[in-house]
């Protein structure tokens, strides 16, 4: 990026046009960041509302209780299946459909689709899909022998909200690698061809190593969205059960902080957690893909 | 000779016919997978119990308009999409107007401690609404906000998605435009409203996509934010069409669903074409 000189020469419209972004970002990010930190460190007493300075004993508690570390558990597990199946199936499909072939732009136009729902519809479709009574998939699964109910079975719970949260990112990341094999010029591909390399060779010497920011970018977004998007998908579906299979931390996160005024100081600490996570991934984000924009 | 001809005329048939054959059915076989838990909801709306618990029954049910009716007045739909199309709509231009003067500042002056600004604006991104969740809370409880459309909003107006799209872009703008402005005598604002505003349509149409269904899809915020039938969000009116019946009506629930799924949609299928020109640049840039 080359450094431009400054065309316009005015000492305070710039900051003008800044003022209202630093604004929002110092009230409604910086400082309750902060206070979350502070908060961290404290009991709040459900009512009377005093605190008591803890120092980090809310954080030896988390990581002492089995609860916790348990969804722990259950969101790295969520987030691995929502990433790595997320991402396989989203490039095949793109792949597929980039192909320069009569027709195949309705393909691309059709394969955004799901980008347009948030995780909670997609938790209530794919709910109506597994549901034990009525649902198309579990009928079927049940006419090969095998049982499906998300309701009672620990692990059929887990991939039952495993799989909506992946349904729902494949609009998006089929966007994204539609954008990235796009921009692969199409006469390295075909100087392949020429040298007599197969469709599987190429994709794996060529189109592969290419897309290879994508695919990083890809993992650190959809990481963010397994870990921070998919509470609407646990309260709307399963909240957390049955036996807490389902309890993700962001879930954890939401009851303990507004349903027991016992854990304010217990949430924040989780908050922070959870920001030391975020941190380490868009440290990596940044390591490895550059400055690049983000997209929610 | 004729063993040659007829080695060609296969391999040209090959490429012409069956390999692209084969692809298209495979990408319908894709495409079909993706897209049938929507036409499944689809087609239950339509039905009624009778109808759907003939379990794999795809044929559309005679319950469209009972089950329309019942999910809109059960959820008040007309509010809750005036409710949601007011914050994603305030919330997609606002972060529009904010992040293109906030790149025009940083990108056209020269801005004093412009790093700093720019490394504040970034670090929104380490911190998603969860990990400031409580205070958050409280600072609008404070200012009054809980079930205002303020509070739905101005919270989200920051955007470092916005202000690093456009940035990038602004830089890939030639000189010259502006400098030439600048010798006609126009000011700086004039050459933003005239001239970089209009060339910057695909990537404004980009982020008003992003931001218009980020928002629709909100679920967290409003379920604490907003209570009230005056403010309520749709996802949370979905939420109450599940919540509100001990056996699900799923005919109903799903009306309500493919509901809430159009809007979004169209501005998806209106703006994807700027998405992905927008993203293609942003990638070169």
């Amino acid at each position: 990026m080359s450094v431009r000189t400054q065309v316009f020469s005015d000492r305070v419209l710039p900051y003008l046009l800044l003022a209202p972004t630093i604004i929002v970002v110092i009230i409604f990010f910086v400082v309750p960041a902060i206070q979350s930190l502070q908060l961290s460190f404290y009991r709040v007493h459900a009512f009377s509302g005093r605190r008591l300075y803890v120092g980090l004993d809310n954080f030896a508690r988390l990581f002492r209780s089995e609860e916790y570390l348990h969804s722990l558990w259950v969101t790295a597990v969520f987030t691995i299946f929502v990433v790595v199946v997320g991402l396989a199936l989203s490039l095949l499909l793109a792949v597929g459909a980039s192909q320069p072939l009569r027709g195949f732009g309705i393909y691309r136009t059709l394969l955004i689709w799901p980008y347009a729902l948030s995780p909670a519809i997609a938790g209530i479709i794919w709910m109506l899909l597994t549901d034990p009574t009525i649902g198309v998939l579990t009928h079927n699964l049940s006419k090969l022998g095998i049982e499906f109910n998300r309701n009672t079975n620990t692990t059929h719970a887990l991939l039952f909200v495993s799989i909506a949260a992946t349904w729902k990112i494949l609009g998006y990341n089929v966007v994204f690698f539609l954008a990235g094999l796009k921009n692969i010029p199409r006469d390295v591909l075909e100087a392949a061809s020429l040298d007599g390399a197969n469709e599987w060779i190429k994709f794996w010497r060529m189109t592969f190593p290419l897309l290879t920011p994508t695919i990083l970018f890809l993992l650190i977004m959809n990481t963010l969205y397994a870990a921070f998007q998919t509470f609407g998908l646990i309260d709307i579906t399963t909240q957390g059960g049955p036996s807490r299979a389902t309890y993700l931390l962001i879930y954890k996160l939401f009851k303990d902080g507004f349903e027991n005024a016992n854990l304010i100081g217990s949430a924040a600490a989780q908050s922070i957690i959870l920001l030391v996570l975020v941190a380490v991934l868009t440290i990596i984000q940044f390591r490895t893909v550059g400055r690049r924009a983000f997209y929610q | 000779m004729i063993a040659v001809d007829s080695r060609a005329r296969w391999q040209a048939i090959k490429a012409r016919i069956i390999t692209p054959t084969i692809m298209h059915v495979l990408m319908i076989m894709g495409v079909a997978l993706v897209l049938f838990p929507v036409i499944y909801a689809f087609i239950l709306s339509t039905q009624t119990p009778q109808e759907y618990y003939r379990i794999g029954n795809l044929i559309p049910g005679t319950a469209f308009w009972e089950n329309y009716k019942a999910a809109w007045e059960r959820a008040n739909m007309p509010t809750l999409i005036r409710n949601t199309m007011i914050v994603a709509l305030a919330v997609a231009l606002g972060k529009i107007f904010l992040s293109i003067m906030a790149a025009f500042a940083l990108v056209y002056f020269r801005v004093r401690g412009g790093g700093i600004i720019m490394g504040l604006i970034l670090l929104t991104h380490l911190l998603p609404l969860p990990v400031r969740i409580v205070p958050t809370y409280d600072l609008l409880s404070g200012f009054g906000w809980i079930n205002t459309f303020q509070g739905l909003t101005i919270p989200f107006f920051a955007s470092a998605t916005g202000v690093l799209l456009f940035q990038q872009f602004f830089r890939t703008v030639p000189t010259d435009l502006a400098d030439a402005a600048r010798v006609d005598g126009a000011g700086p604002l004039r050459f933003l409203v005239h001239i970089l505003v209009p060339v910057s349509k695909t990537n404004i149409g980009a982020l008003f996509l992003i931001e218009f269904i980020y928002m629709w899809n909100q679920y967290l915020w409003p379920l604490l934010v907003a209570n009230t039938l005056d403010t309520r969000q749709i996802q949370i009116g979905i939420k109450q069409l599940i919540a509100t019946d001990a056996v699900i009506r799923w005919g109903v629930l799903m009306a309500g669903t493919i509901t809430a799924i159009i809007p979004p949609l169209i501005v998806l299928l209106a703006l994807q074409g700027s998405l992905m020109t927008g993203l293609t640049m942003a990638e070169e840039g």
